[in-house]
This record gives C-alpha cells, structure tokens and sequence, in this order.
C-alpha cells in the first residue's frame, strides 16, 4: 500500500524565537546570543540569582499580538504567565515561566488558523493557542548525547522570549507541514518578529498518528529544515508498522539529526507533573482597546494581502504570486528586480525557474544569491536589447550566480554577445549545407529539416546567432540565393 | 551627649549633616555595641566592620563637600534574604553557604545612597519560614528582654539588632508576620507596607505574592524616615508601585476624627489576657484623642491560616528550585547522576524548609491544585473584599500582632501546627496585602520577667500614612514608646 493510502493526522508545537526583540524576555539581556563566548550575555535575572524578579518585555507582547492577529486567533484582553516547574540543568530557576490555558493560566491568544494554498484548494489549519515563554539556556554534550563524560551549560540562551504556536492536528501530509511551516515563516519574516534563518530560531515538536493509531510526540527537531525530515521519517515508520500488522505503540521520541531518525526515549510513559501556578512577579497583563488598536495598526503587509497586490498590481497569476510570497526575502526579490525592470511577469518567470533552481542547487537562501536583483534586471535588459538571447542569458545568470560578477562582464568575458552580422552567420550556414546535403534536399519540401538547418547554425555559434538572421540566411541560400 | 546606639536616625542623620558627630564615631560606637553583644544576642550573622568603616568615611567626605544626606550616618542591619553587594547571603540556610550577594538589593541601594550605613546581615529562620529564629542553620537570636524568650522571627536578628541598641533601623521581611512579630516580640515599632509599596528586588523570595520588605525601628520618625528612604516603584520589580502620599508628614496629622474598628474575631477567644488588656489600653488612649472605636468584623478571617500556609508553601517550593548547586553556593563539580547530585545539594535543607518544600508541591500537584492551591486563592478574594467592606466604616482597623507574648524556646519545635498558629493575627494582612504595623504598648510581668506587648494597626490597601499618623499619637501619649534594651531585660 502506498503511503498516500494512510490517514495521517500530524500536530505542531512550533517554537519560534522573539530575536528580532533587542533584549530578552525579562532582563535586558540581549536576545542575539549566537556566537557569544558561553556565559558571558547573562545577568542576575537570566541566571536566575536569588532575590532577582523578572520585568515583562513589552515589545514582546506587541510581537505576540501581531502573530496571533495575522493567524487569525482571539486575542486575550487579559493575560497572566504561569510557572512550569520541573528540574533540568538548562534551568536556570528549575522553572519555565510560561502561558498555560488551566491552572488559573490565561495565554496572550488562541483559537485561530492559518491558511495556505494546497492543491488548488485552501487549507486551513486550526491553531489552538500562542503562548509567551522563556527560552531555556543549552545543555553542550562535548562528545555528543549519551557519550559524553561531562555535560556543559551555557545560558547565554537563557531568558531569549519563545512564542509556542501550537496547532491542531489537522496537518495531513509531511508535505502540509512543510508549505504550513514555510507560510508560518513568511508571515513571522513580514511581521519582523524573528529572523528564521538564524540558529534555533525556529524549533518544533510534531505529534504524529498513522490511521488513527496512537499519537506519538517527536521532540528536539532543531530547526525548520528537520520538521520535514523528521516528520517524514515518523510517518514511514509507523506506516510499517501498521502494513506489517503491527500497532504503534504511544510514546516520546527524539528526533536525532545526525541519522536522520527518531529515536525512542525509553522513558517511562508517566505524565510529568508541572505543577503550573499564576507567576506571582509578573502583574496581569491587561490591554486596553486603544493599546490593541494601536498595536495592529502598526502590522505591516502580511503575505495573503501582498499575493493579492502582486496579483492586482503586477497582473500575476495568483499561483504565481502565491510562490512568491511563501518567502519573503523571494517576495522582497522580485519587487526590488520589478522596480529596475518593468516587465513584472518575466521577472516572476525568472524567478521561478532559474532563480529557484539557483537556490535549490546551492542550497542558501535568496539574500545569500550573488544574482542580486540589480544583476537580474541588467541580465533582463541585455535579453530586451537583443544582446543576448534568452537561451544564453540562463547561462550569464549561472556564471553571474557562480562568480558574483556583473552580468555584463560574463558576458564579455566568455564572449556571449549576439551574433547579428550576417555574412558571418552566411558562412556559417554554408558550411552546415555542405556538411547535411540529405537536409538541404529535404528541406526543399519539409519544413522541419528546415529548423533542423537553422538549429545547427544556431548550435555552430553556440547560441550566439541572431535566430532572426539565422532564419532569414538559411531560406535565402535554400532559395538559391 | 547622649550614648550613639540610643540616639534615634534622625538625631544621628541631623548630627552628622552638621558636622557635629562623624558617621565614623558613629559606625566605631556601634562596631563595639556589636563586640560587645552579638556573642550573647546572635543578631548579627555577618558583621562587615571594614565595609561600614569604609561607607562611613565616604558620608564624612560627602558632608564635607556640603551636601545633606537623610540618613547620613544612620547604622542599618540588613536581614540576611536580602541582598548587600559583597556581603555573604546565606538566607540561615547551609545551601547557600559560601554564596557573595554580586549586586545590592533596590531597598539597599536606596538607603546608601540615602547616607545609611549597613552593618551587617542579620540571622533568620532558614529562608525566612519560622517564627523564632529557631530554624536559622546558624543558631537561634536571643531575645534581650529574656534569656528564655524567643525573639521572634524570621526576622528575629534584625528585631534584636535594633532593640539591643546594635543598629539604629533594620530590614526584615514579613511574609506572614516576619516582621510585626519579632517587633511585638522585642518591643519595637515594625512596619509590613502595602503589597508593592517597595521593591522585592534582592529578595530572595520565599511566597513572593504574600511578602515585603519591612522596617524595625525604636521611633515612628525613625520608621517614616527610613522608610521614605527606600520608597517609589522599581523598574526591576514590576509588582510595584507608585504611592502619592507623604510619610515624613504623617507622624505630625492629628488622629481626632478618624475612626478605628476592632477586630472582633481577632479579639476574643484564645488571647492571653495581657494582649487583651494592651489592646483595650490603646483603644482607650486613642477615644481620649478624639478617635472613635467601633467593633469591626472579617467574617471568614478564621480560614486565614490554612489559605496563607497553603499560598506560601506552594510558591515557595517553586521558589526554592533553583537551589541546586549548579550556579552558586559552595558546592564542587560532581561525577554521576545529576538527580542524584540535586538531591545530594538539597538535603542541606533543613527540616521546615524541606516540610513546606514537600506540602507545597503537594498542594501544586495535578489533581489536587484545585482543591488546596485553587481554594486557597479563591479566599484570599474573599478576603481582600471583606477587608474591603470594613474599610468603609473604618479608617484603620486594629488587632493584636500575637495572640500571647514572646515564648519560650523549645516551646514550640516540637509541633509545627503549634508555631504556625503564632502566626495566626498577622497573615490576614499579607493575605490581603494591606499595611500593617505593630506598635509597642507597654510591657507586663510573669514570675519575675518582664516582657514587651504589642498591637498591630492594619490600614487600607495604599494608605500607609494612616498607621504613621496613629502610631505617632500613641508614642506622643507615652503608651507606645520603644527602648534599648540589655541582656536580660535590662532598659537603657
């Protein structure tokens, strides 16, 4: 049975990182940590020093109130944090303040959904809350998890402020989880509240269920490359399972990188007791309309309105358009190419494919692309021009990619200009008549040995030829002249 | 000229501004009071003579320079869960044994740069859960009026400094009645402010929602001065709050007109008959300044106790987490298990520590949170309101601080429901979070021991001044006046 023949029910805890937030969530501790030397961007507050209190971060619940808008949740107009409590050595209090929806907890939102296109249909996905918590430091295993004779700590990370955004299970496919998650970024890219292509800015475990089977929780995917993966992965397994008459037993397990599988975490199925309490040094949260207001005022362009714009104000497709802003930077490309070359449909088609299959070739991200949207509209007007062809500038934006050289000077250098005089383009010509007689004669009644003769013209100039006076050359010496 | 140690902050503050006794004859005279007593008292678990030494020539020099300081000069002891940049803070606790406080609490802060001078930190129940010193790890405060009373606690080692004439003011905590029960105990004026009036930051939390810093002090113009010192909201504590009154001018107000309600369920059964009677004596006193007294009720007053230890238990045993052993104390790198080596760490506690430790995540536990933790909460609304209500016939409210006078020790070790029931009068209040204040009114005798009583004054939620305006009649009639008092019982 193919795996397609399987009902799959997968759930997201995504954890995405407020780093676009000066400071951490409680302390004035800065929120970029990555690269630090360990336990130096710390403070009595983040090392949770006796006597010292926790100062809620504003600007992280307007960042909260912003993503729980654009996915469409119910905004809490008051709202507590709570303790979560159990011992861990990345711990700096052996607790987690957090937001919980029992307890005495209210979170900042919930109940929400967050649409994308599949298929030429929408989906949407049920988000069931958001809630504002506290990253936890980072526990370093020198010689790798379980092999290691010491364990080190660094909490540098410590106190960073975390939106947990945890959906319903109505993902069906590792590919919706994938375009979920991709969506998920594009709308946190335009919101400005995290740059998801720094490390562990985007985090996420994935509950999974085969067939109705029991759900099994994959924890410690470490960013949003391995959810895919690992969501993969969990999904074959239990699909095997089941095809070998098997059940799937309920458990934890760990997504581990390295060998690109889950691994059981052989605990004790006990549910943890976390023993959640109203956070008694944080006063309630409670806003007000004009403070609301004030705050989705200031959200700028989500993705669904930009496709939208894209399509109304460039005359897009709507697929088309979709494509592009699932990736912000991808989106941010084409307006930026669209504004030094004016023909915004060839530029999508540009991006589309050569760009894409650029990115998807060297793996990066579009901001790390040396065809900057500058070099693409040149490359694009050379094409206009007549410069070049359209066939040779797919290969000027691979060198351009390769070299990070101005499309002008790869041309020049590999001597790609167009081809347009045509007593060179003649002997050309002359020279494939003699080396195809059978064609010439062919091509006196059939018009493809025709474009077979004009093909190797253009093949002898390596595309270099002007296809315009390739054709007319090779007519006339078939007329006889 | 008077002795230093008797002299009240703002005749040392007005003394040493005007260049008439230097903060350093000051610290020298209370360094020696100190070597001479804290052997007998344990009022002092941390003297810092080279740090005071230190602070005060630096308030020399800065009068020198002309300006005028509040406290310049003022000696202060530092109840040891409150933090003193470089000064050991152990909390009576062996777990942090060896830890340095590295920044100054924001109530520390403020009263050094206000001129006061820290002597030194002063000893408490472990964590502050007790209410005798007795379960300090580092041997119990002695109570000067008797060498077989108990000072009182947690804050007993701050209550001792300032009645034995080792300190001028001190701060304690009252988390329960930490403070306002070891004052009662000593004979002292002892503040409990309204919830968020000051900063909790660098204190090292014991029920963080319950408790405040507090105030000894020997006169109600000593108390208002050090308090103001250290008023006004804290960025680092977001629980606090900006209050518009004037303390330094309350003591001044007259009390005609005001109308004081007693109450009745804090009144009757179970009170030895000496509170009785001091509690009637300074109603009585305050009818003759034109104050009226009517009986005021707090219905369900008598669930208190078990909503307050329930509250208390569970965030301190959340509180109490972080003592593991990894990030500070003296405790070297470890091979094994790390559960293993938490435990290890932890069973440093001591027993009353480890008993609210247990009963609190008991009271936090999936099943039964809602039962005790979710009850218990549900109360304390129900108590505030009632409060609430009294308030509104009432303009401050008064009850005894202690249902009998100071005990003995040993007394009450033996059964922990016996001490916690010390306790009984002054957790409505921290419950509540309402300022409170306990007032010295005279002393009574038994078989030959005199012993100092009390009565606290409770006012409503943000309205302080009310209880330095109150006190400060009953210290101007001469009912309530706090002395120095020598091992054993002697007063000065």
């Amino acid at each position: 049975m193919a795996e397609s023949d399987h009902r799959v029910m997968i759930g997201l805890e995504v954890h995405v990182q407020l780093n676009r937030l000066k400071t951490k969530l409680f302390c004035g501790c800065r929120a970029e940590y990555q690269g630090l030397p360990p336990n130096t961007n710390v403070c009595p507050v983040c090392l949770g020093l006796p006597g010292s209190l926790p100062v809620l971060n504003k600007l992280a619940v307007n960042h909260a109130i912003m993503v729980a808008k654009a996915l469409n949740c119910t905004i809490s107009r008051s709202f507590n944090f709570v303790r979560k409590n159990y011992f861990y050595p990345d711990m700096t209090k052996n607790f987690q303040i957090s937001q919980y929806e029992k307890a005495g907890g209210v979170p900042v939102a919930h109940s929400g959904w967050l649409g994308f296109a599949n298929d030429s249909s929408e989906r949407r996905i049920r988000i069931r809350r958001i809630q504002i918590e506290e990253d936890p430091g980072r526990l370093e295993h020198p010689e790798g998890i379980g092999s290691s004779k010491y364990v080190l700590v660094d909490y540098n990370r410590a106190g960073v402020g975390l939106l947990e955004i945890v959906t319903e299970p109505d993902l069906a496919s590792p590919d919706e989880a994938r375009v979920f998650i991709q969506k998920l970024r594009s709308v946190l890219e335009h919101l400005g509240v995290c740059d998801t292509s720094r490390e562990g800015a985007i985090r996420a475990d994935a509950n999974v269920s085969v067939d109705g089977g029991n759900r099994v929780e994959v924890k410690n995917i470490s960013s949003y490359k391995e959810i895919v993966k690992a969501i993969e992965f969990e999904v074959l397994r239990q699909t095997k399972i089941i095809e070998a008459g098997g059940s799937v037993i309920r458990e934890t397990r760990h997504w581990v990188e390295a060998k690109g599988m889950t691994i059981s975490s052989r605990q004790k199925e006990e549910e943890q007791d976390y023993r959640y309490f109203p956070e008694p040094d944080i006063p309630i949260v409670s806003l007000d309309e004009d403070t609301l207001q004030r705050i989705l005022d200031s959200m700028p362009e989500l993705p669904d309105a930009r496709a939208k714009r894209f399509v109304e104000q460039y005359g897009l497709k709507s697929y088309d358009a979709n494509v592009l802003v699932l990736d912000k930077g991808l989106a941010d490309y084409f307006e930026e190419t669209v504004r030094l070359y004016t023909n915004p449909k060839t530029v999508a088609n540009w991006i589309q494919s050569e760009i894409l299959r650029q990115l998807n070739e060297k793996k990066i991200e579009i901001n790390q692309l040396a065809v900057t949207p500058g070099y693409l509209a040149e490359m694009l007007h050379m094409i206009e021009t007549g410069e070049i062809s359209g066939k040779i500038g797919k290969r000027v934006l691979v060198e351009v990619a390769n070299t990070g050289l101005p499309p002008r000077v790869v041309v020049e250098r590999l001597g790609l200009t167009r081809i347009a005089d045509v007593e060179f383009i003649r002997r050309v010509a002359e020279e494939v008549f003699r080396e195809n007689p059978e064609a010439v004669e062919d091509a006196k009644r059939d018009q493809e040995a025709v474009n077979y003769l004009i093909g190797q013209v253009m093949k002898k100039t390596r595309g270099r030829a002007d296809p315009d006076v390739a054709n007319k050359v090779v007519r006339q010496l078939l007329n006889g002249g | 000229m008077e002795a230093v140690f008797k002299m009240g902050a703002s005749r040392i503050a007005s003394a040493v501004n005007a260049g008439e006794l230097s903060a350093k004859e000051v610290v020298a005279a209370y360094l020696e009071r100190i070597a001479e007593l804290n052997g007998k008292l344990n009022a002092y678990l941390h003297v810092d003579s080279t740090g005071a030494r230190r602070a005060a020539s630096s308030v020399d020099d800065s009068v020198v320079r002309g300006e005028r300081l509040s406290l310049a000069g003022v000696p202060v002891a530092i109840k040891d869960v409150i933090s003193v940049r470089g000064l050991p803070i152990t909390c009576g606790s062996r777990v942090l044994r060896g830890y340095v406080a590295p920044y100054d609490a924001t109530v520390v802060d403020r009263l050094k740069r206000a001129g006061a001078i820290v002597l030194g930190t002063t000893n408490t129940d472990e964590f502050a859960m007790g209410s005798s010193t007795e379960n300090s790890a580092y041997g119990a405060s002695r109570n000067p009026w008797a060498e077989d009373r108990v000072p009182g606690g947690s804050s007993g080692g701050s209550a001792v400094a300032v009645s034995g004439g080792m300190a001028t003011a001190a701060l304690g905590t009252d988390t329960g009645g930490s403070v306002r029960l070891p004052a009662c105990f000593t004979g002292l004026f002892g503040l409990k402010p309204s919830y968020g009036a000051l900063s909790r930051y660098g204190l090292v939390s014991y029920a963080n929602s319950l408790e405040q810093v507090g105030v000894f002090a020997r006169s109600v113009d000593d108390l208002a001065l050090v308090y103001s010192a250290m008023l006004g909201a804290d960025p680092k504590d977001g629980t606090t709050t900006n209050f518009s009154w004037s303390i330094r001018d309350a003591p001044s107000r007259g009390v005609e007109g005001l109308r004081l309600g007693v109450v009745a369920e804090m009144a009757g059964e179970g009170i030895h008959e000496a509170v009785s009677s001091a509690l009637s004596t300074t109603c009585k006193e305050l009818e003759r300044n034109g104050v009226s007294v009517g009986e005021a009720s707090i219905k369900h007053i008598g669930y208190s106790l078990e909503a307050y230890y329930l509250i208390a238990m569970s965030e301190a045993s959340s509180n109490l987490a972080r003592f593991d052993g990894v990030r500070y104390g003296e405790h070297p790198a470890f091979e094994g298990d790390w559960n293993e080596e938490y435990s290890r760490v932890r069973s440093l506690f001591g027993l009353e520590v480890k008993r609210r430790i247990i009963l609190g995540a008991f009271a936090l536990s999936a099943g039964y949170q809602e039962m005790y933790y979710g009850r218990a909460s549900r109360f304390r609304t129900m108590l505030i309101h009632e409060f609430r209500e009294a308030f509104k016939q009432f303009d401050v409210l008064i009850a005894p601080t202690s249902p009998t006078p100071p005990f003995r020790f040993g007394e009450k070790t033996q059964d922990p429901l016996t001490m916690y029931l010390s306790d009984v009068d002054t957790v409505p209040v921290n419950l509540a979070g309402l300022p409170a204040l306990n007032v010295p009114v005279g002393t009574f005798t038994i078989d030959g021991t005199t012993l100092p009583l009390g009565v606290q004054l409770i006012a409503p939620y943000g309205r302080d001044e009310l209880l330095f305006t109150v006190a400060s009649q009953l210290e101007r009639s001469g009912l309530s006046i706090a002395r120095v008092v020598e091992p054993w019982g002697r007063i000065v």
